[in-house]
């Protein structure tokens, strides 16, 4: 199974701490493992190929004397380059200067466009207070319009549909009209899922352009596509204007290195992450966020980055001080915990430690074991938590009562902070530690 | 050890290198509806209309999957296409490792695929054509599972019941529908669908749609209602009624939603109640597109709910479905069915040897 790729480069490049400066050589091995990250991440080989070569033109010859280790430092590159390929300038829906702004949908079949074109209906309703109507353009797909008429009504849309029977050309030009005519913001058009080397069908979108001159045209695509995304995106490209990009299904466990394609096949922006079956999982796109899932990056050190980016530069600055001397108490602990509920799901948060991913396939975190945790520690005086090895007896009883828990409960969280804290004394001596112990109940 | 996991520690155990008689191994590969289907009237006795022998509805499908490839081929194929006319360096042997990736059958699959096809062509002392037909007889081998599941679909159960289940958007009802149209006009068999896809909106419009097309009966449910107990009423009137085949569509779920994987196996497990040894045959559709997430998905429906084969639909596109290799390879579980189009006849049964030529060519 694919490991951390920053696990794989602090061995690949382990022996260069003592020289300075990354040689030829040394970038080379670490390409190797990059390359293979992202090709287990599903990006076009290509893009790899093009990809590489940038980094290592910037990494060859940097200093890294004072960062964390070889290792991190080309991680850091390849983060750096792949959140900047990704996300270019801010990216947004461009409106047009007299309404209706028309939104043009395109994709394949089965990416998620009448979906998509429901949640952003939503979406802009609710962030742009737009009125906005959709139009039913998909008349191939059996039953698509009578899940774009529930879909979008239940979004609070306006549906224009006129049945199969009229051609999807003639539909947008009317659809349009009646936009104008109800005084409607925005024009959402959703059409059926075609393939790109299908050249009438692809032909009839250029059509449905050219009547109702959109203002934006976006390529729906799969989190989940492989290397053909750049096939895609490139016909996609080539028979229509596109302006941008959604991203769908990224609640599933894909890396999504189609975005990456994409992107850098069209130059498009990537404007939208849709993940999930309720209309509001329907977001701004994260490039940050995209690169560190593409490369499946994510340890001890980037969880308090994350942490820190969320608090603050100096709170988080003082944590990772605090770990590296391992004086890292339950207060600590306590505001660890706080930090990494305001950063969204647990669920989310753990797959991005590798090594557990794997390992706790199918664990389900309990959300209000958290909070029982913080019960815990908020009943300890401060001096218990700086020194938690003082928690015995009548301060274990007292702790239990004022948490609601049990002594048992109270003792079995001093025993895993205990644990947790030797991992962090690993990790401050520069030493791999062995993540998943993290999940198992201390011996 | 559930059955998937059964079937990757049977696979791991399975050599890259291949020795020994490949042809009648092969040869039990179903390339025909003929082949892949077991009726109870023997091998399935599709009536030729047209007055074709099979060989010749063979050519035709596929001439068809072949032209659609056209494209896909001369932008990335020409390269390696023009390597089998000689003997092959080590640049080649990259070529066709790289073309391998392309076609999504991953990075490290690619590598071992390439490295054992490498030491058994040195052994042969294979040159020109004839390297290139045993190329694609050898990657014909790695997309065909051995001690897996079985090769053919049995309709001799009465009722047959086939559960599909598989991620949003990869083809599911579309695929019953072509399946339904293909029993009932082809095999002459009595269908019956389920619309077990109670969540999606208008998921039942548009299986009856199929339904209608495919002159094929359906059992349905209000929206939101219990995916159980559509399944369950289906089984149950196909059993008093006398039909042959029951068609079951699921919702499409991502294979890393709990609570939904667990409402599949919940279905399955309904089912299995109403009958016995039933659902006979669990289908996942995978959509030739997908790249190294397939596996994920092939494994984590394996274990919900055990599959017995796989559909590879969109195969008309530009994509490859190369992960199916990697399925075939890590899970053992045999691709039995292709779509490539839109079209009711557009389901065909799986043959390696196009899909190995499609991967190179």
């Amino acid at each position: 199974m694919f490991d951390a790729l920053s696990e794989k480069l602090q061995a690949t490049l382990a022996s260069l701490r003592s020289r300075g400066t990354l040689t030829e050589q040394d970038v080379t091995a670490a390409l190797r493992e990059i390359r293979l990250a992202l090709l287990e991440a599903d990006v076009n080989l290509e893009v790899v190929k093009q990809f590489t070569a940038a980094v290592r033109e910037r990494a060859v010859g940097s200093d890294i004397i004072g960062q964390l280790n070889p290792g991190q430092q080309v991680v850091k590159i390849v983060h750096e380059e792949l959140a900047e390929l990704l996300g270019g300038p801010a990216a947004a829906i461009e409106f047009a200067s007299s309404p209706p702004t028309v939104i043009l949908m395109v994709g394949l079949q089965g990416s998620g466009k009448t979906t998509a074109t429901a949640k952003l209906a939503h979406y802009l309703q609710a962030e742009h207070h737009s009125t906005v109507a959709v139009a039913a353009c998909d008349t191939q797909r059996p039953a698509a319009i009578e899940q774009l008429v529930t879909v979008a009504t239940n979004a609070g849309a306006t549906v224009y549909e006129q049945g199969t029977e009229r051609s999807p050309v003639e539909i947008a030009k009317w659809a349009l009209e009646r936009a104008k005519q109800d005084g409607k913001d925005v024009l959402i058009v959703d059409t059926s899922g075609r393939l790109h080397v299908d050249e009438a069908l692809m032909a009839e979108l250029g059509e449905i352009c050219r009547v109702t001159d959109p203002d934006d045209v976006l390529l729906v695509l799969d989190a989940m596509t492989g290397q053909d995304a750049v096939n895609v995106a490139a016909q996609f490209g080539a028979a229509l204007p596109l302006t941008g990009s959604v991203l769908t299904k990224l609640d599933g466990d894909a890396r999504g290195g189609a975005a990456l394609s994409v992107r850098s096949v069209t130059g498009k922006p990537i404007l939208f992450a849709s993940l999930g079956e309720k209309r509001d999982q329907f977001e701004r796109f994260h490039p940050e966020r995209m690169a560190q899932r593409i490369l499946g990056m994510g340890d001890v050190l980037t969880l308090i980055e994350k942490a820190g980016k969320e608090v603050d530069e100096r709170e988080s600055e003082k944590l990772e001080a605090r770990l590296r001397q391992g004086e890292f108490d339950l207060d600590d602990f306590l505001s660890q915990l706080r930090m990494m509920r305001r950063m969204g799901p647990l669920q989310g948060l753990l797959s991005m430690i590798p090594g557990l991913g794997t390992q706790l396939r199918g664990m389900k975190v309990d959300e209000r074991e958290i909070d029982r945790i913080q019960a815990i520690i908020l009943s300890m005086t401060p001096h218990e938590r700086r020194h938690p090895e003082l928690i015995k007896g009548a301060r274990r009883l007292r702790i239990a009562r004022g948490s609601g828990t049990s002594v048992q409960a109270v003792n079995q969280l001093v025993k895993q902070f205990a644990h947790v804290r030797k991992v962090m004394r690993q990790v401050g001596r520069g030493r791999m530690p062995d993540l998943a112990a993290l999940g198992r109940p201390p011996r | 050890m559930t059955p998937g996991q059964a079937a990757a520690s049977s696979a791991s155990r399975k050599p890259t290198q291949l020795s020994g008689p490949r042809r009648n191994h092969l040869a039990r590969v179903a390339r025909d509806w003929d082949e892949l289907l077991l009726t109870r009237r023997g091998r399935s006795a599709a009536v030729d209309e047209d007055g074709e022998d099979a060989d010749g509805r063979r050519r035709g499908a596929f001439s068809r999957l072949r032209e659609s490839l056209r494209a896909t081929r001369q932008a990335l194929g020409s390269e390696v296409a023009a390597t089998f006319s000689r003997t092959l360096t080590a640049h080649d042997w990259d070529a066709l490792e790289e073309s391998l990736i392309v076609a999504d059958v991953g990075g490290p699959a690619a590598a071992e695929i390439v490295s054992g096809l490498e030491s058994t062509v040195r052994r042969e002392r294979l040159d020109g054509d004839e390297l290139r037909e045993r190329l694609v007889e050898l990657l014909a081998a790695e997309a065909t599972v051995t001690g897996g599941a079985p090769l053919h679909i049995d309709l001799r159960p009465e009722p047959t019941v086939i559960l599909m289940v598989g991620v949003n958007g990869t083809g599911k009802t579309t695929t019953i529908g072509k399946l339904a149209w293909r029993l009932t006009h082809e095999e002459g068999l009595r269908v019956l669908l389920a619309a077990a896809d109670t969540f999606r909106a208008a998921a039942t419009e548009q299986l009856e749609r199929w339904a209608e097309r495919a002159g094929a009966d359906i059992v349905t449910a209000a929206a939101g209602s219990d995916p159980g107990s559509v399944a369950f009423d289906a089984v149950a009137r196909a059993r008093g009624e006398g039909y042959d085949v029951v068609l079951v569509d699921t919702a499409g779920r991502l294979h890393n939603q709990e609570p939904l994987m667990a409402e599949l196996a919940k279905v399955r497990r309904v089912i299995a109640n109403q009958l016995a040894g039933a659902p006979h045959e669990t289908l996942l559709s995978l959509d030739a597109t997908t790249g190294q997430n397939g596996l994920r998905q092939a494994r984590a429906f394996a274990d919900a709910v055990a599959l017995d084969g796989i559909v590879l639909t969109k195969l008309d596109g530009s994509a490859k479905g190369g992960i199916a290799l990697a399925i075939a390879r890590e899970l053992a579980i045999p691709v039995k069915l292709i779509g490539i189009g839109e079209a009711l006849e557009d389901l065909r049964p799986f043959d390696p040897d196009e899909f190995a030529r499609a991967l190179i060519e």
